[in-house]
């Protein structure tokens, strides 16, 4: 268990605007993301949480030890924290071999337990075979997973990577999300994962807290964030949703009603606690949950005419993207059905309707 | 014609003598200038490359003060070794130390700053003291430049003139090292000696200084 405060201020410089940290999160066992655009501050909180970074004020408490406290005076040494650190550019000492690298994480154990537990180590992460060999000698992956054993070779009471799958290609990606799972598994620890990647947070986290200019903007599972994002700042940053103005039209809290109009249709959802009638706000959808139809005549409840401006093959799917930045997502047979209309009508179904 | 080498070998010795000297002190100040925040930092980073840029007679004379045999030092010295420093070839040593810590402080906190930081934070991360941090990550990843800067260091230490002169003298035999000699045998109009000498030390520095670039690139290559 983790539990952090921070604070931590920059004055702007010649080279940087001012920026200033203020967090606060704990985390349990499991994996939980610290997600944001670059500059947001989740590099800055694991740096101040590893004893890189002195925060200006706050606490930091890891498994009942303090490692920060401003008030008490406390700052443990990074060597005295006792959490695993996977750097960006892994950090593997490019002078020494993959297995010196390992042993150098475990110099403070006998020498039969090190060699033990560096054998260990090399076998669980598949890397007996290259043991020998220099970091710039193996490839990204290699490095990777090198890196990762060497931060929890010295069973550390949590562990902390920085944008671990960055420059990694999709086929490596699959293979180190693989491995984080089965660290997740194998270390009871918590594992703190910085990414701007979605799809890592979707594929890993248990736990994710959203980072925005220094700030914690919402946290939560990546399942009920992305289901209700707290407001259109977390909406933007997420990147899933089409954010529409609208304006509430009719509000019946007794029959959970709502009428929210858009581009002059009006659209029927459940009731908006909380909102007036006349009140302008965000129409916040993901593309996957509409759908469209061909336009025949005038267009029916919960439906908007919509221009098609152009269609994009995904792997998986198909986006056709309309004017006024509304984006629908079909799957490829039901895209197959519509392809041949002419005009183009987008259906909102009443329970996708959410409002920011 | 029959050349007496011993100023060769002496001043081989008093330069190699001062580069090790030098090599211990100079890694301890680089690694204060690269690493930490201290008050009189400047001051020292000014202090430290001062000899390059003061006259060797400045230099001298104030070793001579310092060192010399009715100075606090020189009577410290004296006590523990039972002779004077000054005007043997120990002075010659501690002359040749004026010109190596310069160059080996510049070349080595240049080397050492540019050991990126993300292994030093590794190491720390991964348990290592300050003092481990040092000599198995930093000094490894930095010690190519701090060799060349050595051997630059040793080069230049050969070739000191004045303030040798001033704490060691001139005494054939006992602390005449090379440059000295070169410049005795000018005066006594032994040409032949002064160019052969004069042949001899440019034949080492070129050695020496192309080895220092060899070794600096490779480790650009690398």
């Amino acid at each position: 268990m983790i539990q952090a405060r921070i604070h931590k201020s920059f004055p702007p410089g010649p080279h940087f605007a001012a920026f200033s940290l203020e967090v606060e999160f704990q985390a349990s066992n499991g994996v939980s993301v610290l997600f944001g655009p670059s500059g947001s501050g989740k590099t800055l909180t694991l740096d101040s949480i590893a004893g890189f970074v002195k925060p200006d004020e706050g606490r930091i408490l890891l498994a009942d030890e303090l490692l920060f406290d401003a008030a008490s005076g406390v700052n443990l040494p990074p060597r005295a924290r006792h959490c695993g650190y996977v750097f960006q550019n892994h950090a593997l000492f490019p002078h020494m071999t993959l297995r010196q690298n390992l042993a150098f994480a475990a110099e403070d154990r006998p020498r039969l337990e090190r060699h033990r537990k560096v054998n260990e180590m090399l076998e669980r992460f598949h890397l007996t075979e290259l043991a020998g060999r220099h970091p710039h000698e193996v490839s990204e992956g290699q490095k990777q997973r090198c890196s990762i054993a060497r931060a929890l070779i010295g069973t550390p009471k949590l562990l902390l990577l920085d944008e671990p799958a960055r420059g990694l290609d999709a086929p490596l990606r699959t293979e180190l999300y693989a491995l984080f799972r089965q660290v997740r598994a194998e270390f009871q620890i918590p594992i703190l994962l910085a990414t701007r990647h979605l799809e890592e947070c979707f594929q890993l986290a248990d736990q994710m807290s959203i980072f925005r200019e220094g700030r914690v903007v919402q946290s939560g599972s990546p399942r009920s964030i992305a289901d209700r994002p707290a407001n259109l700042e977390v909406a933007r940053l997420l990147g899933i949703f089409n954010l529409l103005q609208a304006e509430i039209v009719e509000l019946d809290p007794q029959r959970n009603l709502s009428r929210v109009r858009l581009w002059g249709c009006d659209l029927s959802g459940p009731y908006f606690p909380g909102k007036l009638r006349g009140d302008r706000l965000w129409l916040c959808v993901r593309p996957e949950q509409l759908s469209v139809s061909a336009r025949e005549g005038r267009p029916g409840p919960n439906q908007v005419p919509a221009q098609l401006i152009r269609t994009i093959e995904m792997p998986q799917a198909v986006r056709l993207e309309f004017a006024g930045d509304l984006t629908v997502e079909l799957s490829r047979p039901e895209f197959e059905k519509q392809k041949h209309n002419k005009e183009w009508l987008v259906n909102f179904p009443a329970q996708a309707l959410r409002v920011l | 014609m029959q050349i007496d080498w011993f100023p060769l070998w002496l001043s081989l010795k008093v330069a190699s003598i001062a580069t090790l000297l030098s090599l211990l002190l100079g890694l301890w100040v680089s690694y204060l200038l690269a690493n930490r925040k201290f008050r009189g930092k400047a001051v020292l980073e000014a202090a430290v490359t001062l000899p390059l840029v003061l006259p060797p007679t400045v230099l001298g004379y104030y070793l001579l003060v310092l060192l010399g045999r009715e100075s606090l030092l020189g009577r410290f010295y004296e006590w523990i070794f039972r002779s004077p420093l000054v005007f043997t070839w120990q002075a010659a040593v501690v002359a040749a130390m004026f010109h190596t810590i310069p160059l080996l402080v510049i070349s080595a906190r240049a080397a050492l700053e540019s050991v990126d930081r993300s292994y030093e934070r590794a190491a720390r991360n991964l348990g290592a003291s300050e003092w481990r941090v040092f000599w198995r990550v930093s000094l490894p990843l930095a010690h190519r430049s701090i060799l060349a800067g050595a051997l630059l260091a040793f080069a230049r230490s050969l070739a000191d003139f004045g303030i040798t002169i001033m704490i060691a003298g001139n005494i054939p035999g006992r602390t005449q090292t090379l440059a000295v000699a070169i410049y005795d045998a000018v005066e006594a109009g032994n040409a032949a000696l002064a160019r052969a000498l004069v042949i001899v030390i440019s034949v080492v520095a070129v050695a020496i200084l192309s080895l220092a670039n060899r070794l600096v690139s490779r480790q650009a290559a690398r």
